[in-house]
């Protein structure tokens, strides 16, 4: 007999019959169900049916437009040259509007308009794939964890492209679609407003961010740790604590003096998720709008601790007497 | 599946560790690094020992020529065209002729910039630029000595390092999609550009900061001065440029951030080391060279030598420092040159009348 209990996923199982899970009321799902090795490598092996749904088509839809007015625009900034687009494809990206345009609805498609109609079209289609998920897993009975868990992430996007360019009064002030562009975006961004790092909100969205790695290299670790003892049952094991719960509480209890239980350790995990992006969001909200240099701000309020100073002290040359050219 | 599945893996694990070690820009052991700043701070370099020793070695100065007698005729009354060097002796001037063959054509020799038929003639390009230069030297070890330059000063070698053409000049650089029917604005940046070390942000951040000698001061800054807002600050685009030009001085330099600033808080002087005023004088010398100096030779230079947009060469920091803190490793090159250290002429505009433009340098009393 194979247990989970490898570091990669071994054991696939295929049933005889493709499983179609419990019914429910309204069971619009297309496809054949088929089994693939290579998918069961990270997951069930079996594929299908699935759900589209008008929501999920249209979210599909209009994600690829925006994902097509994105890839048009980045090989159109390289002449349409192919070999040009496939070398430089982390460096291309699509420009908001320049600072000039405000908060213009439209501004020349060139310039920054295109940039606004691939935003629409990927806000709509992450909105409507929001409402899928709500949608789905009231369906299937469950709690709302995953679409509140997803609206949070989708609340970061929103202040970053959306909330605080409008109360910044330009859409110059979000954030490219680019690979390294957003990655520099971010960097100036943060040389722009005195250093991101002093800026409480983002404290705590890189402590959740962080914990969230911890807590899931510890939860799932754990878990593989007791699959030979049916440990990955989890829900099984909340109800009706078997060997493999009571191995992995007493193996924390031991190390740290204190466990986790199986139920609980899912909610440590979903809110710091939820809270990485929830903290962060606020963090950028509040930055340019209410705080225009957090270092300055951390001095004000006592965070920044002053250092010794190991050279003669300079002063700014634009302030010293004659120092203007 | 499975076996070939394992050996797809494997060769792909393969390639990316050989691609990952094989390309550049790894810093790999043995390390020297150089504290700079207060412990704890990062303030630091951490150089490869042999790549910081070829540094070194690609930038030694060559040994100034053996001193001559500066009594006897002047240049000026010898010679029948001099305009600047009129007042050093006439082997000094011989000296120096010798000189500047070497520094900028070693292998052309005195006719690249001569008609050797009559050394008084003045219908190369190259002699009218040279006689320019002599100038810029002059001015920039006189006037900018205090605050930039200081005593290990500059020759033609400094840039020129035995080239007609320095290896580190800079043009205008209209990006790549300038010819196109549908014109996507990529905001100047988006390119994997070396003059920003090959980030995606705005790779024309010289023309912008390095070419107006009339920009304003405050033009880098990005930062706010208080904590809370107080007027609308800069956008974040005008943070990208900063950033562009600082990766350009830092590359210039062969320095990270930290030799100048605490990058904790990057915009603060107090905190910053004071190379940071070195560096910030460095730029306003820039602008006055390629304003003053370099920006009114335009027309004398043929159009083959000038940019896509038909602009002149330009100087940044990378032209003198060539990848190190202090040029040529810091040698002293002026001292044995002492007619390139102080101006003898009043600049003059430069022959094939230049337009309007080029006033001469702002008067050194105030150098900034
Ligand atoms: C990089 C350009 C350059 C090179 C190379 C060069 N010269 Fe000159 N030379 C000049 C300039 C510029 C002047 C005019 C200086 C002035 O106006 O003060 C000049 C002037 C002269 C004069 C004075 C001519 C006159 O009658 O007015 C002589 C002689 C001379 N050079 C000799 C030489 C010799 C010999 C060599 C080769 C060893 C040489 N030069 C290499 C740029 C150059
Ligand atoms: C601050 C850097 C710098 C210094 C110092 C400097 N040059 Fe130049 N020089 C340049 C640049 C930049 C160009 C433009 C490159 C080009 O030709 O397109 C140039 C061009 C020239 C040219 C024209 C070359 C050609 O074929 O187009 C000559 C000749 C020249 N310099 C001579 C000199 C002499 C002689 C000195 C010393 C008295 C000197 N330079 C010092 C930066 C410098
Ligand atoms: C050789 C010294 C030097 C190095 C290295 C350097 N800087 Fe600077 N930096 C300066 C100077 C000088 C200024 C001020 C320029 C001015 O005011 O005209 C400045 C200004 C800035 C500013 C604007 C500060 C403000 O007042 O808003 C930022 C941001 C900045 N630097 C970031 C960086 C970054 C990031 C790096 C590393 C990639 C870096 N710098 C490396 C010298 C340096
Ligand atoms: C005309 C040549 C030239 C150019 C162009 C130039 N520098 Fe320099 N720089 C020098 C010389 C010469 C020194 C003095 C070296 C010494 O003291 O030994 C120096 C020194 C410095 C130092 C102090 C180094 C130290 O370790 O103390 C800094 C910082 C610096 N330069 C920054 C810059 C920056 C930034 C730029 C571009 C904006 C620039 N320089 C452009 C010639 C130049």
């Amino acid at each position: 007999m194979a247990y989970y209990q490898n570091i990669l996923t071994q054991v696939q199982v295929r049933p005889v019959e493709p499983e179609f899970g419990v019914p429910v009321a309204v069971d619009r799902r297309w496809g054949r169900p088929f089994n693939s090795y290579l998918i069961g490598l990270f997951g069930n092996s079996q594929v299908g049916p699935i759900y589209g749904g008008y929501l999920g088509i249209l979210s599909f839809v209009c994600g690829l437009i925006a994902f097509e007015i994105i890839g048009l625009n980045m090989w159109a900034s390289v002449n349409w040259d192919p070999v040009q687009f496939v070398r430089q494809l982390p460096w291309l990206a699509l420009e908001p509007p320049r600072p000039q345009y405000g908060l213009k609805i439209l501004p020349p498609l060139e310039e920054g308009g295109w940039w606004l109609i691939a935003g629409f079209f990927l806000t709509v289609s992450i909105l409507l794939w929001w409402v899928r998920l709500y949608r789905r897993a009231k369906a299937l009975g469950m709690g709302m964890h995953v679409p509140w868990a997803f609206a949070s992430a989708i609340w970061l996007y929103l202040v970053l492209g959306f909330i605080r360019p409008i109360l910044m009064g330009s859409w110059s002030e979000a954030v490219p679609f680019g690979i390294f562009p957003h990655l520099d975006w971010t960097a100036a961004f943060s040389l722009r407003y005195g250093n991101l790092f002093y800026n409480p909100f983002h404290m705590l969205s890189i402590v959740f961010l962080y914990g969230s790695t911890l807590l899931f290299a510890m939860h799932g670790a754990t878990i593989l740790a007791v699959g030979r003892y049916g440990g990955e049952r989890e829900i099984d094991q909340i109800v009706n604590r078997g060997t493999a719960t009571e191995r992995a509480a007493l193996f924390w209890r031991w190390t740290m003096g204190w466990n986790a239980t199986m139920e609980s350790v899912h909610r440590w995990q979903w809110w710091f998720a939820v809270l990485t992006t929830l903290t962060g969001g606020i963090g950028i909200l509040l930055t340019g709008t209410v705080v225009d240099n957090w270092y300055l701000w951390a001095v004000k309020h006592g965070v920044a601790p002053p250092y010794p100073q190991v050279f003669p002290t300079i002063v700014d040359p634009l302030s010293a007497p004659g120092g203007t050219p | 599946m499975k076996t070939l599945l394992a050996v797809a893996g494997a060769v792909a694990a393969l390639f990316l560790t050989i691609a990952m070690f094989g390309t550049a820009g790894w810093t790999h052991p043995p390390l020297v690094s150089s504290q700079n700043g207060f412990r704890g701070t990062a303030m630091g370099q951490v150089e490869n020992r042999e790549a910081a020793a070829e540094v070194k070695a690609a930038n030694v100065a060559p040994a100034p020529a053996d001193p001559v007698d500066t009594g006897g005729e002047r240049a000026g009354q010898t010679y029948q065209n001099v305009q600047v060097l009129q007042n050093i002796s006439t082997e000094q001037f011989n000296r120096l002729m010798v000189s500047i063959t070497e520094w900028v054509s070693p292998e052309q020799g005195c006719a690249y910039c001569h008609n050797v038929e009559n050394m008084a003639d003045d219908s190369m390009y190259q002699k009218h630029v040279a006689r320019r230069m002599l100038q810029m030297t002059q001015h920039i070890n006189a006037d900018w000595k205090g605050n930039h330059v200081g005593g290990a000063g500059v020759t033609c070698y400094t840039c020129h390092r035995g080239n007609p053409v320095p290896q580190n000049i800079w043009f205008t650089d209209p990006g790549p999609s300038a010819m196109s029917g549908f014109r996507p604005r990529n905001n100047g940046q988006n390119i994997a550009a070396k003059s920003v070390g090959l980030s995606s942000l705005p790779y024309d951040t010289f023309t912008e900061y390095l070419a107006d000698k009339a920009i304003d001061n405050n033009a880098i800054r990005v930062n706010a001065t208080t904590a809370l807002p107080t007027a609308p600050g800069k956008p974040i685009q005008q943070a990208e440029k900063t950033f562009g030009l600082m990766i350009h001085m830092s590359q210039g330099l062969g320095v990270n951030c930290t030799y100048c600033h605490n990058t904790r808080a990057i915009a603060d002087w107090s905190e910053s080391t004071p190379r940071r005023t070195t560096a910030w004088h460095g730029i306003r010398m820039v602008r006055d060279i390629n304003g003053n100096f370099m920006e009114p030779l335009t027309s004398t230079f043929p159009p083959h030598r000038l940019g896509v947009l038909g602009d002149v060469a330009k100087v940044n920091c990378t032209t003198c420092h060539n990848g190190v803190n202090k040029p040529l490793n810091g040698a002293n090159v002026i001292d044995a040159y002492p007619e390139l250290a102080s101006n003898t002429a009043a600049p003059a505009a430069p022959a094939p009348a230049a337009p309007a433009a080029p006033t001469p340098a702002t008067p050194p009393a105030a150098p900034q």
